[in-house]
């Protein structure tokens, strides 16, 4: 710590003696003290021990554990672990028809989800920010919210009750005398409701990028001579994209992550990479290869999040 | 198809693993006292306890969704049990026999005393060292079950008994009586086209015999005998049927209730259901009946297990005791419409619900068990000996892909 000391300060040989002075009369702090004014870093360093312990313990050490299972085995009749390294899981996950087909359509139904929330919430959430008065603003930012209280599996029942064959959708479709629309229990169905569900992750980023446009910049485009539309797609658009980024993280990686929707809503072919996981852990009792295959989303998400940031989205969080 | 263990991790694998998938043999030669005769599992020489003794005050149960009915049993209640033996019943509900193996193996298996698992967990739980053989001594009503349930293939090896057989019921195919007139009478109708998307059927991996019990009367050829024991070929032509299916489901079905309303919300009109839901179906009102149609039907017999490390024996084996009483049998079958396996139940029966003994064929002759196949782990090793049958981790694979 040569270059630690600051200047000015007693050599250290003359600071033992007066640390034990100061010891005599103060008795019990000043160690401590003269421990951390001597090494500035160990005081930032027991700050920061907690969250950082707690994040390598907990969350690093998790993953990396989940990453070593994933290189095992089971025995197949009595699902005992067998701890033999090999890359088994990750063959039968890329080369297998099957699981591509599940990692492709919950991939792809992550990325129409996000597109769909995006769409709907940037004319919602400009109004919210720009058109709205003080007190407008509140009620919706209230109604935005209000679903976010209710048990997301109510949430996803009510969709169930709307779009089931014998549901509001179609009994309304059949008053207006046109034919049922059997959405219920399909991959459409699927689509409705998680667009439904992550719609406030989307708006409110989104709301947060818009409200912070400085008004100077539209009037400055006005001066310039933009119409209102103009104004929007140069100078709003740009700004708001970290915003829409930032929702979209939290949309994609929802869906992406979702097991429970594809179980209640979902019909023959809406399996999900997360239910897969959750049947080779809860049910095949096989947590090697379901450790392999939830690799798969935290692969994914490591590339967006990349991407996310490259667009400047962790600036709008 | 997942592929299994290279010849190094068979190495690996510990002795009784080892034991296990090399010699699980010869089903189907009947043993002295009944069952089959086969390898020992590895909890074959626990001597089981010889008397009941004091409670424990507790008793941790895994069970079937509504096994455990404290609402529907009154005559006698779950809880003048546990009042009369102190037992606090607790009790952990499970959604298919893969989660019961899984639980019960998890966690080194202390944490449950009992499990009502079904026949295609059983053989998977014993090998697996979950569950120790049960003394049949101390259940006063043994005596009193229907022969092939005193040692049933799936609880019952080289004649100890891994558990208690508790009740039955056959899968049934069942229909709205609406969209059909005439009544099915065969399989066909769930794999034929012009039901599409009306259809449902159960979303687990021994449906696959349901599939391969269908192909013994359409495919001959095909030389099935056992639908848990096929070859790779005979394997090979039930997935096939049932990838062929997947465009006629709408659903396939986890829980009951899904299934009860599919068919009330006119979802389906057909499907593989058990009578209980036909039984809430029709208590509703609807127009829905189910039948046994002329191929014949797979069925489950469900069998109280005892946990190699029960904290609460006593309490288990009291619990055992109980639930195979006439009463409880009745209750029981009446509530979740299924099959007693104590014939002095059928009495009983008839004072609750007029008719059920018969219409639950409580009464049955033992020839009757011939035409229903029960479920039962499928393992490697064939009735011939050799080693070609499917077993069920493929089984569960092969369902994955059929269903994704």
């Amino acid at each position: 710590m040569r270059n630690g000391r600051p200047p000015g300060q007693p050599s250290p040989r003359n600071l033992a003696v007066t640390t034990a002075g100061r010891l005599r009369k103060q008795r019990g702090a000043a160690p401590l003290q003269g421990l951390f004014w001597r090494r500035p870093w160990l005081r930032s360093a027991i700050l920061l021990l907690p969250p950082l312990g707690w994040f390598v313990l907990i969350y690093l050490t998790s993953l990396f554990l989940l990453l070593i299972t994933a290189f095992w085995t089971i025995n197949t009749f009595t699902t005992q672990i067998v701890q033999a390294w090999n890359l088994d899981n990750f063959r039968i996950i890329l080369t297998d028809e099957t699981y591509r087909l599940i990692v492709g359509r919950t991939v792809i139904l992550a990325a129409l989800v996000t597109v769909t929330d995006a769409v709907l919430a940037f004319p919602f959430a400009y109004f919210m920010a720009r058109v709205a008065s003080r007190r407008i603003q509140t009620i919706l930012f209230a109604a935005v919210l209000l679903p976010l209280w209710a048990s997301y599996l109510a949430r996803v029942y009510s969709w169930i009750l709307i779009l089931n064959h014998s549901g509001v959708l179609n009994s309304t479709l059949e008053a207006l005398h046109l034919p049922p629309a059997n959405i219920g229990y399909t991959n459409v169905a699927m689509w409705i409701v998680f667009s439904y569900i992550w719609l406030p992750f989307m708006i409110i980023p989104t709301y947060a990028a818009l409200e912070r446009v400085p008004e100077s910049l539209l009037e400055a485009a006005a001066d310039l001579g933009a119409p209102r539309w103009r104004a929007i797609r140069d100078v709003v658009l740009p700004l708001a994209i970290p915003g829409v980024i930032a929702g979209s993280i939290f949309t994609f990686s929802l869906t992406l992550g979702d097991y429970i929707t594809p179980i209640l809503i979902g019909g023959a072919g809406s399996t999900f990479i997360g239910n897969v996981v959750y049947s080779n852990v809860g049910i095949a009792n096989n947590l090697p290869f379901a450790a392999a295959l939830a690799m798969i989303p935290v692969a994914i998400m490591a590339v967006y999040l990349l991407g996310a940031k490259r667009l400047g989205a962790f600036e709008a969080l | 198809m997942r592929s299994r263990e290279t010849p190094a991790a068979w190495l690996r694998l510990g002795t009784m693993a080892a034991a296990v998938v090399i010699a699980v043999t010869a089903c189907g030669s009947t043993a002295t006292n009944g069952g089959v005769t086969g390898q020992q599992p590895p909890t074959a020489n626990m001597k089981p306890q010889s008397s009941i003794g004091a409670g424990e005050g507790a008793l941790n149960l895994i069970d079937w969704p509504g096994y455990v009915d404290r609402t529907n049993w009154q005559n006698p209640s779950v809880a003048s049990f546990e009042q009369s033996t102190g037992c606090k019943i607790s009790v952990k509900d499970a959604n298919t026999s893969d989660e019961m193996v899984t639980l019960m193996a998890n966690g080194g298996g202390g944490q449950w005393d009992m499990v009502s698992a079904s026949g295609d967990a059983d053989l998977r739980l014993i090998y697996g060292g979950s569950v120790k053989p049960m003394n049949t001594d101390l259940i006063p009503d043994f005596k009193n079950f229907q022969t092939y349930f005193k040692a049933p293939g799936y609880n019952t090896i080289n004649g100890i008994h891994y558990g208690i057989s508790l009740q039955w019921g056959p899968n049934t195919l069942l229909y709205n009586t609406k969209k059909f007139p005439n009544p099915p009478n065969s399989w066909s109708v769930i794999y034929d086209p012009a039901n599409k998307g009306l259809v449902t059927v159960p979303d687990n991996p021994i449906q696959i015999a349901d599939a391969a019990l269908y192909l013994i009367k359409k495919q001959p050829s095909l030389g099935i005998k056992d639908p848990y024991e096929l070859n790779q070929k005979q394997f090979d032509a039930a997935v096939a049927l049932l990838k062929q299916q997947r465009p006629l489901i709408k659903k396939y079905w986890a829980l009951e209730s899904e299934e009860i309303s599919l068919f009330q919300n006119n979802d389906v009109v057909v499907g593989a259901a058990w009578p209980y839901q036909t039984n809430q179906l029709k208590a509703n009102g609807g127009p829905f009946a189910d039948t046994i149609p002329t191929e014949g039907a797979t069925g489950w017999g469900d069998t109280w297990m005892l946990a190699t490390k029960a904290p609460h024996p006593n309490c288990a084996y009291m619990w055992a005791a109980w639930v195979s009483t006439p009463n409880v049998q009745a209750e029981q079958a009446i509530s979740f419409g299924e099959t007693p396996v104590n014939t002095k139940a059928c009495a009983v029966m008839e004072t609750i619900a007029a008719g059920s003994c018969a219409q639950y064929h409580a009464d049955a002759p033992g020839s009757y068990f011939d035409t229903i196949k029960f479920w039962k782990t499928p393992i490697a090793q064939c009735p011939d000996g050799s080693q070609s049958c499917i077993p069920y981790a493929q089984w569960q694979a092969a369902w994955t892909t059929i269903t994704a």
